[in-house]
Formats: structure tokens, sequence, C-alpha cells
């Protein structure tokens, strides 16, 4: 079957296509996290991108576009989650301790209501991974919240069209099983190091071959991933808490030359210097209670604002870890931060466009810009508020959840039937599938 | 050896009960509970006891004592079922005495052998304002002990606790399904089938007591388990059923009806859908927190079912309730402030978690709201208590300062 240029660019936009047609959004309070707040704002989108954002008079409505009147509401960037476990995924299985092959785009179930509940939370960007039982569990996935039907259509893609992801590493207790796993600590670090010594030797016979097929070695889907987490392409996303644990992360970084964001760091405020002088992004948990496993002990919500106290608040980032905590409540995460002394402006920063950095997608998502992705939120009052409610979530100019609907509301509220996976999404093109 | 000596001894000094001495606290906003706001008011304690509650104009500090100031006050909050004290933070073997997987129904374990006035757990959460504490055997067996009420503060479980003897908890579903050959409950009619056998058992060592009468001789012998099920069956304590899913929910209630034991339910999950028989059985309920997850048995869980409650007039409170990982304990401040956001609204998710958990409890005299009389049991905040960033600034029980900061 041929398919019409057209037709295929309907597919790919999935169920709510974009936009022909420009939409204003008018009198919101618009926060565009790259610039101050704007108190009676204008945001325009078309085709799936924002095309203006700016003060009510300085920025152009166009010719015929629809007029969505937001006046009372705020208006933000739709939030990054950089570390979740929705999609009921399993990465690396109980073989081995390293297993970079794995990849989470195999494993996720698209339809889980665990993305829904995330759109309702105002999630439309997710890191999904596997995992720390293990030291290295697999590659993650950077998905697209929209309603789709398949994974292919939900994924972010590297330049090279490959769909794009991270690589999940863990250390301290969560890894430390019987053999082969690690029992220690040491032995944690060394199994590590063996597996980047060793591809740095395949890497080299690669090399070597000069593009002579006769002479590469075997194809080896491990190294291959580990060659992409030492070039750069793959970031590491390190599932790390106790002070010790998190300096061994930044050795190892050095090591090997791998780019790493620190997720959890639970004691981030005790080592915030040396996290700070290395130039490592945290991707913060905030959890209710120190505890709950010996090394979350020395929790303390003061992490983002230690690091942004030392002139790095581009280095705060937070996430669900969904679910430890809940996707419909995500902004609270940035809240508590606040609470505990970290300024409002990192803290939503930490929740949209430093965590977009975090994946490599700064410059497509994580702030209302022109040319962004038309990525964004209807909220009722202030984001970082107990009582605000996210009313709208947009992505690539589409809605996908709108609190007024009942049958979205059950995604936030809960209810009968909200435990089930979404019944289906795109299946005919213009066809809205509940 | 001398100075390692006088660290002991100093430490042992700073936890020494601290004494009730007489103080007030000045507030732009006293949420008294029992009745109106207060604007600009002050709360004066006198041995440990609320002496005076009104208007900066009607009521002054006396002279001399202590005065605190907040933005605003309420009562000291009590959490309606917590296992903190008995769950320890580092959820290691040895701090984890909430459930006993020995046998299933256990009846006769004391909440006052295993609290622990000193868990970290109790500290924190007594620095979000919480003064009260019903905790205990946790939701992991069919029937896993007892509970107790015990104040959020001293050093040993005789000086913290109030009721040494709250409830007992019984568990349905998930929470106390056995899995495995020879291990039972492993469905929910043997759950149900063997809390009958159970309190059938306990009836027939009642009629032998009963017909002992004052003669020793003839008394059977003594027996814990059954002595305490004696006690819920005579109801001097009730059954605290945790029940998520609508079946087991009723099945609680059939059991209720059936023994003529007061019942209070616990989790609920699913209650939304039998509200007119919760209604009808005149049982109370402790809500599960709104932030609980809502996977297994709470997959159908919803955040408008404490409004519901509300509205249909059935006695209720919140929680912090069980976790088994991480958080180790929620905070029953932040449960209520979610549970106000999603339409109960702040007054009453506030008398959630303070009068209307004490009336659950049966300790309505005595705590959960600002009036003369009552313990002097006050949280002190910098800002709507229930806001995601205003602090607690100091909890004060029983007219001490046991906490003071910003958290």
């Amino acid at each position: 079957m041929k398919l019409s240029p057209m037709v295929c660019a309907l597919l790919l936009a999935g169920p709510a296509v974009a936009q022909e047609l420009p939409h204003a959004f008018v009198g919101a309070k618009v926060l565009p996290i790259s610039g101050p707040p704007i108190e009676d704002g204008v945001v325009v989108v078309q085709f799936g991108r924002i095309r203006a954002v700016g003060a009510r008079g300085s920025v152009e409505v166009p010719a015929g576009a629809k007029v969505v009147d937001v006046k009372g509401k705020v208006l933000m960037p739709g939030l990054v989650d950089t570390h979740s476990h929705v999609g009921g995924g399993w990465g690396a299985d109980g073989s081995a301790p390293i297993q970079p092959s794995v990849r989470m785009l195999d494993a996720v179930n698209c339809r889980d209501a665990g993305l829904q509940r995330a759109q309702a939370g105002g999630i439309t960007t997710l890191n999904v991974m596997s995992g720390s039982g293990h030291l290295m569990s697999g590659q993650t996935i950077y998905l697209k919240n929209r309603d789709v039907g398949t994974i292919e259509e939900q994924c972010y893609r590297f330049a090279d069209g490959a769909p794009m992801g991270g690589m999940k590493m863990a250390n301290g207790t969560n890894s430390q099983q019987e053999a082969p796993f690690p029992g220690t600590r040491g032995k944690s670090a060394a199994l590590v190091r063996e597996s980047f010594v060793a591809a740095q030797e395949y890497g080299r016979k690669v090399e070597a071959a000069a593009g002579d097929a006769s002479k590469l070695p075997p194809r080896d889907l491990a190294n291959e991933a580990l060659l992409e987490v030492m070039s750069g392409k793959r970031i590491v996303h390190h599932h790390t808490h106790r002070h010790d644990d998190i300096v061994t992360v930044l050795r190892l970084s050095k090591e090997f030359g791998f780019r790493v964001v620190l997720h959890h760091v639970s004691e981030a405020w005790k080592v915030a210097d040396e996290i700070v002088a290395a130039k490592a992004p945290c991707s913060l948990i905030v959890i209710d209670t120190p505890g709950g496993k010996l090394e979350a002990m020395d929790f303390d919500a003061r992490s983002a604002a230690e690091l942004e106290k030392r002139g790095a608040p581009e280095l705060v980032g937070f996430h669900t870890d969904d679910w430890i905590t809940d996707s419909r409540l995500f902004l609270r995460s940035g809240a508590l931060a606040v609470r505990a002394g970290v300024t409002r402006e990192t803290a939503l920063a930490g929740l949209t466009l430093n965590a977009a950095r975090m994946l490599d997608l700064g410059d497509r998502i994580g702030s209302l810009e022109p040319g962004k992705d038309a990525d964004f939120l209807v909220l009722s009052g202030d984001p970082l508020s107990v009582y605000t409610h996210v009313e709208q979530t947009w992505v690539e100019g589409a809605k996908v959840f709108d609190l007024s609907k009942p049958e979205d509301r059950l995604w936030a509220d809960g209810g009968w039937g909200a435990g089930l996976a979404r019944a289906g999404a795109l299946c005919c093109v213009g066809e809205e599938v509940k | 050896m001398k100075s390692s000596f006088f660290r002991v001894f100093a430490s042992l000094a700073l936890v020494l009960p601290a004494l009730a001495q007489d103080l007030a606290i000045k507030a732009e906003r006293i949420h008294t509970v029992s009745g109106a706001v207060i604007e600009n008011g002050v709360v004066v304690i006198k041995g440990g006891k609320i002496v005076a509650v009104g208007t900066e104009r009607q009521v002054q500090p006396p002279a001399g004592v202590r005065v605190l100031t907040a933005k605003v006050v309420t009562p000291g909050l009590v959490d309606a079922h917590s296992v903190v004290g008995l769950a320890g933070y580092l959820n290691q073997p040895q701090d984890q005495d909430q459930h006993d997987p020995g046998a299933p129904l256990q009846p006769e374990l004391r909440a006052i052998d295993a609290y622990n006035a000193r868990e970290r757990l109790v500290e924190w959460v007594r620095g979000f304002g919480v003064t009260t504490l019903h905790t205990g055997h946790g939701p992991q067996a069919l029937i896993s002990g007892q509970t107790l009420v015990a104040k959020t503060r001293g050093n040993t479980v005789d000086e913290a606790v109030i009721v040494p003897r709250a409830m007992i908890a019984a568990t349905l579903g998930e929470g106390s399904r056995e899995e495995g050959k020879g291990k039972s409950p492993g469905t929910a009619g043997k759950q149900i089938a063997m809390l009958r056998e159970s309190l059938i058992g306990a009836q027939e060592y009642q009629k032998k007591l009963r017909a002992a009468g004052d003669d020793a001789t003839k008394k059977p012998d003594r027996d814990l388990r059954k002595e305490a099920l004696v006690d819920v069956l005579e109801r001097k304590v009730p059954l605290l059923v945790t029940a998520n899913r609508h079946q087991d929910i009723s099945s609680a209630l059939r059991l209720g009806a059936e023994f003529g034991i007061q019942i209070v339910l616990d989790g609920a999950a699913e209650s939304y859908v039998v509200l007119d028989e919760i209604r009808r059985a005149r049982v109370p309920v402790i809500l599960h927190p709104p932030m609980a997850r809502f996977v297994g048995e709470l997959e159908n869980a919803s955040r408008s079912t404490y409004s519901k409650f509300a509205d249909a007039g059935i006695p209720f409170a919140l929680q912090s309730g069980f976790e088994s990982y991480v958080p180790k304990t929620r905070v029953v401040l932040y449960e209520a402030g979610v549970a106000a956001a999603y339409g109960l609204g702040a007054e009453k998710a506030l008398r959630s978690v303070t009068l209307d958990a004490a009336r659950l409890l049966g300790l309505e005299a005595r705590i959960g709201s600002l009036e003369v009389g009552k313990d002097g049991d006050v949280a002190l905040y910098d800002g709507d208590p229930f806001e995601y960033t205003t602090h607690c600034i100091a909890t004060v029980i029983d007219g001490v300062v046991v906490f003071e900061g910003s958290r």
C-alpha cells in the first residue's frame, strides 16, 4: 500500500492532529521559563510548534487564528519527568548485573494507564527506564506523551533516526545481590570498569578496521551501546543515593568520559561542592519522609537549594520515579523543594527546561519559545500551590488531557476503572477512540 | 572514659521529659476547629491544658509566660491510623515490629510492647504538627495485633501512650493473603471463615468464663488470644478492619452484624460504591491517604471519596497509613492538604485530621480542638498549613514545645 505524504504526516502526528489553524491562548499568566513571567500573555501555536510568546499587544494574533480565552489561568511548558517507570516495562533480567543491550523500547506498554495519569499531572515528556536492581539495566527511552498506538510513534529520535534514550545505571545497595551480581561497592565499581574497558578494546578494533568489513570484530550489542555511552550520544542516568556512591559515579564518569545525570541523589546536599565542580546535573527525588531503605536514610529536600546556593541552579531537576511518587502530583516535587529553600524559578526550571537539557532535548522542549514544540499546560493557578489543578495538557499543539471531561477527570482523580490500561488510541485517522 | 560518660549523660538530659510550662501562642489566624476561626487571637496553656482561647482583645498572655507567635495555628494534628513507632525508618528487620509472620491471627500482640517512642519517624511527623498517633500492628495479617494511641512526645512508651489498647487490627484482601501450599488464608472466603471461627471460639470461651462466675476453680485456663477477642465481642475494643475492595468492605460489615461487634473500617478504597451500606451499619471509616499508590486493590481508589463521605454524613478521618517502602510513612498534614484540594475543602480536611480523628478514637473530650480544658496540643505554621510551601514552625504537646524550627 502506498500512502500519500500527507496521510503519512497525519499518521505520524497521532490522533489529535496538530492544527493547521493557528491557536492563540490569550490572557493567562504565562511562565515561559526561559524568561520572566508575563502577566497578561499571549501564546500562539501552529503546526504543533510555538509560533510566538509575549505580552498582550506585543504579539500579533494571526488573522483567522482561533482565540482561546485563558484569563485567570497560568500557562507554562509541559513538565519533563527525567525518571519514570510507567508503562509496566521490565528491562534487564536476573541473568547478569550489566545488560546494556536491553532496550526499554521493547518493553514499555504505551497504552498503560500510567501514561494517562502522567498527562493528568502535566507530564508531556518522560524518560522511562528500568529499575535499579542492576549496575546497568539497559537503555532508557525518551517518550513524548502523545495518545498513540505504538511506542514507535511515541519516542523521541536521535538525529540518525534511532529511538532516543539514555543508559540506566545504579550503584549502592539496590544492585548488590547474590552472584553474579556484586556483593560490595568495590565489586560494583570493578564490574562497571571491566565492562567499559572491554568496550574500549572493542572500539579500538572497530577503529582499526577503518571501515574494512573483513577486519571488523563480530557485532556486539552490549559494546555498541557502551560505545554510544562513551561517545556522549547516550547519557548515563545513574541511580545513586549515598554521598560516597555519588562521588564514585563522578569518578567513573571522569575515567570513561561518559556524560551523566545523577538520579535521586538523596545525599546531594552532603557533596554539593563535588557535584557542582563536576557540573553533574541532578535529577532529584522528593519524598515525604527519609528512610524506607538504608541509602535514603539521610534524604533531605534541601539538596536543590544547596546546588543553587553554589551558583549552579541549572543542575537542578526533578523526577517522579513513578510509582515512588505520583505522576499526577509532579508539580508537588518542585513545590516541596521550594519549601526546603530553593527559589521558585529554579524549581520550575527543574520541572521543565533543566530537565529537558538532562535528556539533550533542551532545544526542542522545556520552555515557551518560538520554534519549540507546543507542549504546555493550562493550570488553575500557581503551579506550586496544593490547590492548583492541571486543567489542560497540550502536546505538540494537540490537547491530550482536559479536566472538564469526565473521562479525563478519571485519570486525575481516580475512580472506577482508573487502573485499567487505556482502551486504545489511534486506530483510524480523525477518529477519536476512548 | 569520663568524656563519654558526660556525653551520654548530656544526651539523656536533653531527652528527659520536659515539664509542662505555662505558654501563650499568638497567631494571625487560629483554627479552633470546634468553633469559628479567630483572627488575631491568643491561646493560653497552663499546666498542660488550654485555659483560654480568644481574640487579642479578649485574651491577654499572662505576664511572664513565654509567648510563641505564628501566622496560623491549628490544634495538634491527630493521625487516625499509622504504624510509625512500630515500623521504623530504616526499614530493616530489626526496626519492623508492626507484623509478626508467625501466625495469621494474633490479637494478643500488644502495641505497648513494641512502640519505640524515640523512633525517628515519630520525631519526623511531630515536626509537621502531628501530636497524636493512633499506631500499632499493621495491615499485613488477618489479625496482626493491637494498636495504641500515643502523643508524639516522651522517651518511653509509658510517657507517650494515652490509650494502651485502642483497637485490634484485622486485614482483608491482599494484605493478609498467604501464598503457597499449607498456608492460610489464601482466599477471601477463607479469611472470613477464619475470623468467624476465631470469634466463635472466643464466644465459647466467654461462655465458660461466665458459667464459672466467681468460682476460680471452674474458670478455663487463661488464653491471651481468646481474652483479646472476648473484649472485641463485648465491645470493649473495636475491630479495625482494613478492607479496600468493595466486596471485602461488605464482608467486614457482615462480620460486624453477625457478632454484634464494633467495626472501624480502614482504607476503604472502593467504599464509594457501598456508601449506603456503610452508613446503615453506622461504621466509622479511616479513609486511605489520598496520595496512597492507586495500584493493586487501590486501583479504583478516588480522591473524590472524601467529599462523598462528607456529603453522605458518614464519620471519617484521614490517616498516614502503612507504607512498606519509600516513603516509609506518609505525613497526615500533606494528605489532608491533597484531600482539601480534591473537593473536600480546607475546613473539613483540617477537621478530618483533628476533631473528627479524635472523635473516631473516642478522645474528643481531650484532644482535637482548641478549647478550654483540652490538652495543650498546638501546631504553629508560617502560612496556610496545607500549602506545599508553608512550614510548620513549632509543635506544642501538653504545653511543652516539642519542636521548633522550619519544616
